[in-house]
Order: C-alpha cells, then structure tokens, then sequence
C-alpha cells in the first residue's frame, strides 16, 4: 500500500496525425482498493485532461473498459492495481479502430459483425399479443444465457492470431453467437444456414484453436467448448455438402 | 460546415425505450435514427441484473396475479403520486411486453416443475411448481410486490433484453449513431424539428432534422457522488428539454436510493438477493428490518428499505469503515448452486471488486443513489408537455407510473412497455406529418454551441469543470440524500445557485480536440447543475413525505396539500427554475391510503387543519 505507480499510456489521436503515437509516463500515489477505473479518472481529473479512455457502467457489465494492461487484455473497471506491479504498461486494444489513447471503436465493429450473422432471431411465426408465451425447457433458457452473457468487450478479438491476420475474422465473439443462435429452438435457421454465413476461413474453419480467446474472455464464456462444437458442427456440414455436389 | 442529416424519427438514446420506439417507427416504415454516447449494447439498461414486472401468475407464489394486483402495488408504491391511467394501461399492456420479448428472443427463466425449497427472511420454506405450468415464464420476489412477478434471466436480465432489443433493431434496419451527443433541441417556440449533436469521436458538431424527437436518454444520477447508474447518467436529455424554456420536467425531487450498493465502489447487487431469500444485518451481525417493518421486512418497497437502514446506522448499530459506516447483507444460505447461476453477476461484482466470497462472507452495503423517478414529463401518449414533436419515454421521462417511489422491476418494465405505446404514438404524430425544418434556427443553435465551445477552449475563465461537477456532487448527497430538512436543502440550493454562476465562466485544461471528455463534461456542466437545482427547489418547497422524498421536519405524508406533481421549467436567461402544480392523476381508481408498509402518518385529502390531523 501507498506504493508509488507508475503508468505508461499510449498517446495518440487520429484528429492530430501530425504528432506520431509516443508512450507518456504518469505518476500516481496508490490507494486502498484502487482500481484502473480509479487510477485513470484521477490521472485525467488531476494531470492531463486530455486523456482519452472509455468507461461507462464501471461494473464490469458493458464491456466499454477493455485494453491491453500489462500486454494482456482485459477489462480496466475490474483490474485492481493492487494485483498490478507498480509500472504499469496501458496500451488500446488492438484489432479495432483507434479513436484516441486508450479509446477503440469496437462499437462500429459489433453492429457490422451483428449484421453480418445476422444476430437475430430468425422465424416465421407472427407474434400474437393475445396468446400465452411458447413454452421452453427452463435449461435450455439457461444454457442460452451462458452464451449470451458475451459483452462485446474485444478482448477475445485482441488476443486472436487470426483476427491480427485477417481483417475480416468473426472471432471468437462472433461465433459464440451464431452458437447462441444454433442453440435456440426459437430459431428456424439451419446448420446449412449457417454454414452459409460461418463456413469459411472467416468463419470456423480460420480458428487455429489455440483459445487465447478463452484465457482473456472476463466472463469466462465456454468459447473452448463452442467453437468446438461449431468446428464440429460445420465440419460435418462441410462434408455433407461434398457429398451432395 | 457541420454535417446535416435528415430522418423523419429521432430518439436521443439507444437503451432499451430508446430502441423500442425506434423499432416501432421503424416496423411503420418511417426512417428511424437513435443517438447514444455508447454503443447501443453498452447503454445503462444492460446494467439492470434482478428482472421485469409482468403479471403472469405463472410460478406457485405468483398464482392469482393479474393486472389489477400490479397496479394495485404499482399505486401504493408510487405512494399516491403516479398518474393512475398511465398505471393502470402500464400493468396492462406489461404481460404483452414481455411475450414479444420472449418471442424475439429473451430467454426468460421458465416454471420447473416439482417441490423446491426458497428463503425468506433467512428461512427456508418449500413450494411446488405445477406440472402444468412447466415451460412457462417463472418469476422471483421483489420489494412491495404482493405476488412474485418479477420475471428475469438469471441476473443478467437488463443484459439480456438489451441485446434481443438491439438484435432486434439491427433487423429492423435501424441506423444507431453511436459516441453521438445531442446537445441542443431545434424548436421555433411550438414545433420541435430535431437537434444539434456533437460526434464523439471527432468532437465536430452535426445537425439532425426529425420530424419527431424522443427523449429516451435515461436517469440522471451522476449529479449525486454515489450512485449505481453509469458514468454516463449525466441527464442529458432532461437538460436540453430544459434549455427551451418551454418543456417542463416532473417530480424532480423524487430520487430512489437503493439499499444495496456496496461499499466502496456504490455498484449495486440486486435486490433479487433480498427477493431470493438474502437478509440484511448490522454491526452485531444481527437482523434489523423485522424489527421496524414486521410484516415485510427486507421486501418493504425501497424507499423504506434505505431510509431504515439509515436510521439503523444512525442509531449506532452501523459498521465503520475507512468509507463510512455501512451495513451487511447475507445471501450465504442460499447456497453456493444457486449464487453460482441466478446470481452469479453478483458473485462476480463480490470477487472483482470487493474481493468479497458472497458464499462464506457478507457484502458490505449501504443505500446508494439509485433511481430517477423524475424527468421530462409527458402525458399518457408520452408526448413531452410544451412542444409538438417532442416525445419521451423510458427512465428520462415523467410518463408517470412509478410517483415518487418506483418498484423494482417496474423500471425495465415501463422501458419496453412505454417503447411500444409512445412508439405507436409517434407513429401516428409521423403519419400526420409534413415536414418543416427552419434552416435558420438550426444554424443559430449551431453557431451557439460552437460559441460555446469556442469559449472554453480559448475564452478566460477560470473554473474547472471536474472540481465544480465534484463540488455539486458533495452539495447533492450532503444536502439533497435520502433525509431532506428545510436548513440542509437550502444550504443546498444556495450552493448549487453559487455553482451554476461559477460553471458560467469554465476554462478547459486540456486542447478540447476530438474525442474529449473533459469539453463534453463542460458542456454538460451547467445542465447537470440546473437538474440539480430543480431537484433541491422541488425538494425544498414540498414539505411534506412521500415515497422516496422524506422530510424529517414534516415526516407526515400530506395528501391535502400535496397530492400534486411538480413541475420544473427553466426560462431562458433565468439563474433559476420556476416551478408549477398538476394534480398527481386525474383518475382516482385506488383512492390514498395507507400503503401497509413503511410506518408514518397522512393528512388525509378531507381533513382541513394540518396541525390537529398530524396530532
Ligand atoms: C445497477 C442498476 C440495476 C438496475 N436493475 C433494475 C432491475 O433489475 N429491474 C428494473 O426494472 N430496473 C432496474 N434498473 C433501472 C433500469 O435499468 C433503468 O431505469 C432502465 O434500463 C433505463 O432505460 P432507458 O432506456 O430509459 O435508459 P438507458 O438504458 O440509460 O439508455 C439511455 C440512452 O441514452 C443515451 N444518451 C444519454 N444522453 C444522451 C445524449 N445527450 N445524447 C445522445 N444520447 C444520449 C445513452 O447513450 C443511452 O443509449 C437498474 C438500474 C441500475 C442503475
Ligand atoms: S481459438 Fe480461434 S478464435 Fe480463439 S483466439 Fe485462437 S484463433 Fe482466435
Ligand atoms: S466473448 Fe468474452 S472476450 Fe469476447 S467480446 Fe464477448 S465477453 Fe468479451
Ligand atoms: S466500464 Fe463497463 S465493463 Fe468496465
């Protein structure tokens, strides 16, 4: 405690693009529970005013915080710097679009990826307000759930090979939810639906498995276990269609 | 020159009222665009854990719900003061609301049937789910409710609606601009035709022309120092709406403290903890709430809650900290299995922050501001009083269910349940349209905040905006919290009058370029702080109780001469609001009465000498 912290942060702003991204140093007096949430508005509201991070429901709920902390991804709301050592490296998240310091724009990149998977439930039921609700399997809603609790932090993203090589890679985000989707009897879509939208190197079939995507998630999704079973999944999908042709 | 962009629906905010009007403007086929500081999914009502009200009367201890019993608790928690038809079309249409959501993709929590044990006042009982009821939308406990009706997706339910909300709107082709500020309404005096936004990623100004406007930006609870809600809860929305001079703001006094944010850190852990069988205890690691509220103990409706907890912490039965004094709660006995998946967001919130094991430690807590029950008021089409065009709906507005004590539950209900009635009713403000966009009066807006702006990057003030937006924080909670008497409001109000001078003459530290956040702040500044005088004013001249509005030097709720809502305008060039009266319904299907919890006296409507009623 009342250690001495020492921060390096990313200076860059794409409004300036005369002055070249460059590491700036802060010092900071360490207090009792403090988080990177704390660390970070003090350095704002007491040094630099210009500084450039997001936070919005500092619980870690929405997912806003993400970068790269001591070189790994994860969320600045939930970091204590008292597990941190006292120099402490901040860099943005990587992947997705700089809007400033530590600030990406990963919402741009989810609703293009909600788009492209088309995040929705897909039926041609009509909704009747006078009827009672479907039934379904109280598990089953649950098993939904704990794929949906995906905060669309980039994290997983971050920390993808793939994603570094190939712009246009789903993720592990993304095909946690085309897995979301699969699992709903609500939806009609099937595997060849799927397979349509996830059946390629940007898609399954780019994931080289090595899950650093698991490691980094901070709500501990089942990424593993779903993209193995989509890799299954669509593999067997894969072949049904040589087959066929 | 600034962007311009033209819609026919503009709702300023993408939580969950926010989308759920523009899908149904969108789904009418009228072009449909929301504004948000966040990526939509990022909005507040993502953070909401515990669940929706809907009459269902699926689970065992929900049979016999109907809408009539929740709008029976919605009127006695609102204390008398909600408008009685906007209630009454609220519980009504509730249990459609949340079929479509079932049907658009939330995976509500269904019946399991068979015998199970659950806890109430830390102990345990056991019910029996019927085998017909199986597959059905289940429901948990919740404060004031007389029926288990809220329905909830483990405890990530604001998270899951959220999403289906925004799956949904993606669908339906909805343009969501995101890290977009609105900072200024367009209106001729009558007619609101849009609004002045500033991008967050490049801080340039753009210009949006509507047809109609909706005012769907949420709560407004960062004028307080403690608070659950976002970083972003700035009020916004409310602040330009006062800006015209013209739109008024209802109930601004009546702000919801909810008693289980933990300490440090003010996050909250659901009430679904207290709902599911959690207890709260003091110092002595004794329980406390059966002692002043016998019959519903921990479940009394919020307002109670934290005010008797208050009043236990004052009593000295608190337990001291380095960050005041706070109280315990216990879920320990519900178990590992059930902590573990209906409320593991609040495990999580434990671990993470707190470094707190929920399952063999308690959590320290204590009441945090929570809610705003005040905001743009409306009438029951959720049209905004004051300017045609100009709707609102969700947390930002003053539709007026929740009176001066919103239920939880009620809130994330009244988001997609107002989304659908406000939507229908800007559908047909929409279909009864022509356009008519006065070019004049959007660039004069425009050059204004760019004034504005232009002012605090290189004008010569002196004030900081983060220490002044400190400062009125610290005023708020030490003179505005859960007590309120007539010296600590005024010592209030004369501070906040001395801030609102001040923020007229800020200086930014920094450049003010691109995505900045301290202009944004500086921006907000002088709205945040007029909130926060229509809170202290509305708060100091109702001298009376109710709901979540207590006054100690007049601790009677007095229903003779305050069965009323107030009303909060702002003229323009005023260093101060005028505030005005409505009666608090127009229908009286449930007549005042004693609310069955919470103690205190009423001066009834008929009674006509204050001193001998309150005797
Ligand atoms: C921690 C917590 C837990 C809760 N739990 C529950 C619960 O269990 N049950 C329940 O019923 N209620 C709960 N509530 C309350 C409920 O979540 C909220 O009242 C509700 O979600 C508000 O929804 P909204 O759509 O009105 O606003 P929000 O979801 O807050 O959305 C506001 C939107 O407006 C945007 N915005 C704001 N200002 C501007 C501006 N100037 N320009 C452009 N955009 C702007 C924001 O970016 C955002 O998109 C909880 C609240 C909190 C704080
Ligand atoms: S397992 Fe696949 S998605 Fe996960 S990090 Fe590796 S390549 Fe990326
Ligand atoms: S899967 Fe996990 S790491 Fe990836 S975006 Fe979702 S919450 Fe973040
Ligand atoms: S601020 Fe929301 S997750 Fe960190």
């Amino acid at each position: 405690m009342n250690r001495n912290l020492y921060f390096n942060i990313l200076r860059y702003d794409p409004e300036q693009p005369d002055i070249e991204p460059y590491m700036q140093s802060y010092l900071l007096k360490e207090t009792e529970r403090m988080t990177l949430f704390i660390a970070l508005n003090r350095l704002r509201e007491e040094q630099d005013a210009s500084l450039k991070f997001d936070f919005c429901c500092r619980a870690g709920i929405c997912g806003a915080c993400a970068m790269v902390i001591n070189g790994r991804p994860g969320l600045a709301c939930h970091t204590q710097t008292k597990d941190l050592p006292a120099i402490i490296n901040l860099l943005p998240l990587p992947f997705f679009k700089l809007i400033g310091d530590l600030s990406v724009d990963t919402g741009i990149w989810f609703r293009e990826m909600n788009r492209q998977v088309e995040s929705w439930i897909h039926t041609k039921e009509v909704f009747d307000p006078q009827a009672s609700e479907q039934r379904m399997d109280n598990s089953t809603a649950e098993q939904i759930y704990e794929l949906e609790r995906c905060i669309e932090c980039g994290c997983c993203l971050a920390a993808c090979g793939t994603a570094r090589m190939r712009e246009d890679f789903l993720g592990a985000a993304g095909l946690n939810r085309i897995g979301r989707f699969l699992l709903d009897p609500r939806d009609q879509r099937n595997e060849q639906d799927f397979f349509q939208l996830i059946g390629s190197d940007r898609g399954i079939f780019g994931c080289m498995g090595l899950l650093a995507c698991e490691d980094v998630c901070p709500k501990h999704l089942p990424l593993q276990d779903q993209l193995g079973f989509i890799r299954r999944k669509m593999g067997l999908r894969a072949l049904h269609n040589l087959f066929k042709r | 020159m600034q962007e311009v962009i033209t819609t026919d629906m503009l709702c300023i905010g993408a939580g969950l009222a926010g989308e759920r009007v523009a899908i149904e403007t969108a789904k009418a086929g009228f072009n449909t665009i929301c504004l948000s500081l966040v990526p939509a999914r990022r909005s507040h009502s993502a953070a909401a854990q515990g669940g929706m009200q809907a009459a269902l009367g699926n689970c065992a201890m929900g049979e016999g719900d109907n809408p009539d019993v929740h709008f029976a608790d919605t009127v006695k928690g609102s204390d008398w003061g909600c408008d009685q038809e906007v209630a009454r079309l609220f519980c009504e249409t509730a249990p459609i609301a949340i079929r479509q959501l079932a049907h658009w993709g939330v995976p509500w929590n269904r019946v399991e049937p068979g015998e199970d044990g659950y806890f109430q006042g830390g102990k345990k009982y056991s019910k029996t789910e019927k085998s017909e009821n199986a597959g059905l939308i289940t429901a948990r406990n919740f404060g004031g409710t007389a029926k288990w009706r809220t329905c909830y997706t483990s405890d990530g339910t604001g998270h899951t609606m959220l999403f289906t909300m925004d799956n949904k709107a993606t669908q339906a082709g909805i343009d969501i601009h995101d890290r977009c500020e609105a900072v200024a309404l367009l209106h001729d005096g009558t007619r609101c035709f849009g609004a002045v936004a500033r991008c967050m990623r490049t801080g340039r100004l753009r210009i949006y022309y509507a047809k109609a406007v909706l005012i769907a930006s949420g709560g407004f609870g960062r004028i307080y120092r403690e608070s659950t809600n976002a970083v972003i809860c700035t009020g916004g929305g409310q602040a330009i709406c006062l800006d015209t001079g013209i739109v008024q703001l209802g109930n601004m006094e009546a702000i919801q403290f909810h008693p289980t944010g933990v300490v440090p850190g003010n996050i909250l852990v659901t009430e679904g903890c207290r709902g599911d069988g959690g207890v709260l205890l003091d110092v002595d690691k004794k329980r406390f709430m059966h002692i002043y509220e016998p019959a519903k103990a921990e479940l009394a409706s919020r307002d109670v809650v934290s005010r008797r907890m208050t009043e236990h912490i004052r009593a000295g039965k608190g337990v001291p900290s380095p960050y005041g004094e706070h109280l315990w709660l216990d879920i320990g006995h519900l178990g590992a299995k059930h902590i573990n998946t209906r409320l593991r967001e609040v495990e999580e919130i434990c671990t993470n922050f707190l470094g707190v094991d929920p399952i063999t430690q308690l959590i320290p807590v204590r009441p945090t501001q929570h809610y705003s029950m005040g905001g743009v008021r409306t009438d029951k089409h959720g049209k905004a009083y004051g300017l045609k065009g100009l709707f609102a709906a969700g947390e930002a507005a003053c539709w007026d269910m929740h009176g001066f004590n919103r239920l939880g539950g009620n809130s994330l209900a009244e988001t997609v349940v107002a989304g659908m009635i406000v939507g229908q009713s800007c559908v047909r403000f929409l279909k009864g349209e022509s356009a008519c966009f006065d070019t004049g009066i959007a660039n004069e807006q425009c050059r204004n905040v760019q004034q504005r702006i232009h002012t605090l990057v290189a004008g010569n003030g002196r004030e900081k905006a983060f220490s002044l937006r400190n400062e009125m924080q610290d005023v708020m909670m030490e003179g505005v919290g859960i007590f309120r008497n007539e010296l600590g409001l005024s010592n209030a109000y004369t501070r906040l009058e001395e801030l609102h001078a001040r923020a007229a003459s800020l200086k930014l530290a920094s450049n003010g370029c691109g995505a900045n956040a301290e202009l944004s702040l500086a921006l907000q500044l002088r709205g945040l702080i007029r909130l926060a005088l229509c809170v202290t004013k509305g708060a100091l001249e109702r001298t009376e109780s109710r709901g979540s509005h207590a006054r100690e030097d007049y601790p009677e709720r007095n229903d003779r001469d305050w069965l009323v809502r107030t009303l909060s305008r702002w003229d323009v060039d005023n260093d101060h609001p005028c505030l005005d009266y409505e009666p608090a319904s127009r229908v009286w299907e449930i007549p005042p009465g004693d609310r069955g919890y919470g103690g205190g006296t009423v001066i009834s409507t008929d009674s006509t000498n204050k001193k001998e009623a309150s005797e």
